[in-house]
C-alpha cells in the first residue's frame, strides 16, 4: 500500500522534472534534431515501462505454468478428492489437502477477528484520541512491529507465549467458554499451550501492525473540515468514527484488512513453531493442526518419491489460489460498497 | 604501504588460483551428519588446504542431487536398497553412527528410570496405550509411581533420518505398526503434536507435561533430557550411550557387497541400543572425473584415521576400525573411471 503511494510520488516528481525540461527545451527550439531526440527518448522511456509490466504478467504465467506443471503428478493421482481427503500419509503415497486448507484459513480468520478489533483501536486513537506529542513514537513503535522477522514471533510464541497460555489462560478458557453449550467443543482437550488458537494469536499480533499502520494512514487523510462539521452538529467522538471517518475510509480500511489477510494466510516459520504440526482434523482449537505453508517448510527438503514432491507443489497452488480469491473477494466487496453509496446519492 | 598493497595482491591472487590446483569437493545432503562433516572439513583444509563444500538440503535432496551429478557426493540417513544402487550406478557406505532416544517429561522421573520395551512404545504411538499408569507400563516399572494422567505424544513435523530410524524401530517390533504406519522420513502419525527438527522436539516435550517424544541422542545430552531405558533384541534394558550405540554398529554383519545396506535398528547383543543407525555417503561407481573422485574418497579416508575425537565431541559414534577397512576395500573394488580401472588404490 505504502509502496504505492510512495512510488506515485516518485514518478509525479520526475514527471513534473521531465516536463520542465521539455518546456525549457520548447522554448528554446534550438533545432528539430533535439525535437526528435526528445520524441525518440519518449518512446523508449513507454516501451520501457510496457516492458517491465508485461514481465510482472510473464513471471505470473511462468509461475502458474510451473506450479501446474510440478503439480500435475498429484492431481492426475487423486484429482478433486485431494481438495476433500483428510489422509496425509508420505509411506502410502495417499495425499489429501483439507487439513493444511482448514488450518490456514482458521488461522488465518481467528488472527483477523482479533487483529481487526484491535488495528481498528489503535488507528483511532493515534489519530483521533492521542496527545500530538505521543503519536510520533507510537506510530513509529507500530511500524517497527511490522519489520520484525517472523521467526522472532514464532521462537517467542514457542518459548514465551505458549508455555504462559498453557499454564494461566488455556485453563482459564476451558473453565469459562469450555462449559458453554454450543461452543464448549472449540476448547476440548489437552492444554498444551501450542495449536491451531495460538497459531492464531501469534499471527494476530504479527497483522496488527499491518492494519494498524494502513488504517491509521488512511484516517489521517479524512479532511479535519467533515469532521469539525459533524462535531458542529453535535455528534459524539463515537458518531464521528462511525458515520464520517470510517464511510470515508472504508476502501483503504479493507485493503488494509486484506493485506493482513494475505500475510496471515501465506506466514510460514511463526505458524510452524506454534501450530503443532500434526496432518488431523480436530473440532478444538487447542488442538494441534498443520497450515499450508507451514507444512511445505517442515515436508519439502525430505520429499523423496516424485508423488510426494508433487502433493507439496499442489499444496502450494492451492494456497496460490486462495490466495487469487481472497484478492478478488476484496476488489468485489469495494465495487459492492461503491455502487451501495451511488444508490444513497 | 607499498609493500603492504603488494602483499596483499599477491595473497589475493594466492587465494584466487588456490583453488584451481585443489578442486573444491562437493557434497549435498543429510542435516543430520552436517556438524561432523562441517567439523572434518575444517580440520582437513587446514592440513590439506582442500575444500569441502557440504549443503545440508536434507537426505531426498542429497540422493536427487547426486543422481543428477551435480555434486561429488550425495548424503543421506536412509540407506539406498541394492536394487535402487544398481539402478542408479551408485554405491554407498556409512560415515558416522548416531541414535535415535526416546525422551519424557513426567514429573518425579529421573534420565533413565522408565523401563519401555519396542512393543510398548508402539502401542504409545499408536495411541492404543493412553495413559501413563496403563498395566503395560506399570508392569514394566514395579519400582516407580506412574501419573493418571494422559501421554502427549511428539513426534517430528519435518522429514527426517531420525524419524526413518524410529519408524523402522516400530515396524519391525509391532505387527500392528508394520501394517498401519510403516516406515518412513515422515509417516501418518495417529496421534500426537510435531515439532520442527530435533529442537523443535526436544522443546515441546520438555514443555508438555507428561509428554513423550523422540530425538537424537545428542540432543539428549545437550539438553539434559530425560531419557527411558529400552528392551533391546536380546531382552537387556539398556540405556542410549556411547558404548550401547557402537555394540549396535559391531554387533551387525556389515557387507559391501550390498552397499552397507543396514539400518542398525533392533540389531542382536546384549549391549546394543535398538534404535541405532549409520549416515550414509553416495558416490557413483562410475566417475567421469576419477581425480575429484579421488579427492572425495582421500577426505573420508582422512576422516576415519583422524575424526573420531572430532565426531565424538560432536556426539557421533566413529565406526569401528573393521568397518572402517571393509569400507576402503569396497572402494577399491566398487568405484571406477571410465576405462574400469579403480580409482582408489591400497595406501
Amino acid at each position: 500500500m505504502r509502496h504505492h503511494f510512495l512510488l506515485a510520488v516518485i514518478t509525479k516528481i520526475s514527471l513534473a522534472r521531465f516536463q520542465s525540461g521539455a518546456a525549457k527545451t520548447m522554448s528554446t527550439a534550438h533545432s528539430v534534431a533535439q525535437l526528435k531526440r526528445q520524441q525518440l527518448f519518449d518512446r523508449v522511456f513507454r516501451q520501457a515501462t510496457w516492458f517491465f509490466t508485461v514481465i510482472v504478467f510473464l513471471l505470473l504465467a511462468a509461475l502458474i505454468g510451473s506450479l501446474l506443471i510440478g503439480s500435475w503428478p498429484a492431481i492426475q493421482a487423486f484429482g478433486f478428492d485431494f481438495l476433500f481427503s483428510t489422509q496425509w500419509n508420505p509411506v502410502t503415497e495417499k495425499f489429501g489437502a483439507l487439513v493444511p486448507i482448514t488450518g490456514t484459513l482458521i488461522t488465518s480468520l481467528i488472527a483477523l477477528s482479533i487483529g481487526i478489533p484491535v488495528s481498528f483501536g489503535i488507528a483511532l486513537f493515534l489519530t483521533e484520541l492521542s496527545p500530538p506529542w505521543l503519536r510520533r513514537p507510537l506510530g513509529t513503535a507500530i511500524e517497527l512491529l511490522a519489520g520484525i522477522p517472523s521467526i522472532i514471533y514464532g521462537m517467542w510464541g514457542l518459548f514465551v507465549f505458549a508455555p504462559f497460555f498453557a499454564k494461566h489462560i488455556q485453563p482459564a478458557i476451558q473453565s469459562t467458554l469450555g462449559e458453554v453449550a454450543g461452543i464448549g467443543f472449540l476448547f476440548e482437550g489437552a492444554v498444551m499451550g501450542i495449536g491451531m488458537l495460538t497459531a492464531g494469536i501469534i499471527l494476530a499480533i504479527m497483522v496488527i501492525p499491518f492494519i494498524a499502520s494502513v488504517m491509521r494512514d488512511v484516517f489521517e487523510v479524512v479532511p479535519p473540515l467533515l469532521k469539525e462539521s459533524a462535531y458542529a452538529l453535535g455528534a459524539t467522538t463515537w458518531e464521528v468514527i462511525w458515520r464520517v471517518v470510517l464511510p470515508y475510509t472504508k476502501s483503504g480500511v479493507v485493503g488494509g484488512i486484506m493485506l493482513g489477510f494475505g500475510r496471515a494466510l501465506g506466514e510460514t516459520m511463526a505458524v510452524t513453531f506454534v501450530i503443532g504440526n500434526a496432518h488431523q482434523l480436530h473440532a478444538s482449537l487447542f488442538m494441534p493442526g498443520n497450515s499450508i505453508a507451514s507444512a511445505l517448510a517442515n515436508e519439502f527438503t525430505e520429499a523423496d518419491g516424485d508423488l510426494y514432491t508433487a502433493a507439496l507443489i499442489e499444496l502450494g497452488l492451492i494456497l496460490f489460489l486462495i490466495t487469487f480469491v481472497v484478492l478478488a473477494c476484496s476488489k468485489i466487496l469495494l465495487l459492492q460498497l461503491k455502487k451501495r453509496e451511488g444508490a444513497v446519492a | 604501504m607499498k609493500p603492504q598493497l603488494s602483499l596483499m595482491l599477491v595473497s589475493a591472487a594466492l587465494f584466487l588460483t588456490t583453488p584451481a590446483f585443489a578442486a573444491d569437493i562437493t557434497g549435498a545432503g543429510a542435516t543430520f551428519p552436517y556438524p561432523v562433516y562441517a567439523k572434518w572439513a575444517d580440520a582437513y583444509k587446514k592440513s590439506t588446504g582442500i575444500r569441502l563444500n557440504y549443503q545440508s538440503i536434507g537426505s531426498g535432496g542429497g540422493i536427487k542431487q547426486i543422481k543428477a551429478k551435480t555434486v561429488d557426493f550425495g548424503a543421506s540417513d536412509k540407506p539406498l536398497t541394492v536394487e535402487e544402487l544398481e539402478k542408479n550406478g551408485l554405491t554407498q557406505f556409512p560415515t558416522v553412527i548416531g541414535g535415535v532416544v526416546p525422551v519424557i517429561n513426567i514429573d518425579g522421573l529421573k534420565e533413565g528410570q522408565l523401563k519401555l520395551t519396542g512393543a510398548v512404545l508402539a502401542d504409545i504411538f499408536l495411541g492404543k496405550i493412553k495413559q501413563w499408569n496403563d498395566p503395560a507400563i506399570a508392569g514394566l516399572n514395579n519400582d516407580i509411581n506412574l501419573p493418571a494422567s494422559n501421554i502427549a505424544v511428539v513426534h517430528r513435523a519435518d522429514g527426517s533420518g531420525t524419524t526413518f530410524l524410529f519408524t523402522d524401530y516400530l515396524s519391525k517390533v509391532s505387527p500392528e505398526w508394520k501394517e498401519k504406519i510403516g516406515a518412513d522420513a515422515s509417516v501418518a502419525w495417529p496421534i500426537g503434536t510435531g515439532g520442527k527438527g530435533n529442537e523443535g522436539v526436544a522443546n515441546f516435550v520438555k514443555q508438555i507435561k507428561n509428554s513423550i517424544g523422540y530425538v537424537e541422542a545428542a540432543y539428549v545430552k545437550q539438553n539434559k533430557m530425560r531419557y527411558v531405558q529400552l528392551q533391546n533384541r536380546d531382552g537387556a534394558f539398556v540405556t542410549p550411550v556411547e558404548d550401547s550405540f557402537r555394540a549396535a554398529a559391531v554387533n551387525t554383519q556389515w557387507d559391501k557387497n550390498t552397499g552397507f545396506y543396514e539400518i542398525l535398528t533392533h540389531k542382536p547383543g546384549q549391549e546394543s541400543w535398538p534404535i541405532t543407525g549409520a549416515t550414509f555417503v553416495l558416490m557413483h561407481q562410475t566417475q567421469d572425473n576419477p581425480g575429484q573422485a579421488l579427492e572425495v574418497l582421500k577426505f573420508f579416508e582422512w576422516a576415519y584415521a583422524h575424526g573420531d575425537g572430532m565426531a565424538l565431541e560432536l556426539d557421533y559414534i566413529p565406526l569401528p576400525d573393521n568397518i572402517v577397512k571393509l569400507i576402503e576395500d569396497s572402494w577399491r573394488t566398487r568405484i571406477k573411471s571410465k576405462s574400469g580401472q579403480a580409482i582408489y588404490s591400497a595406501q
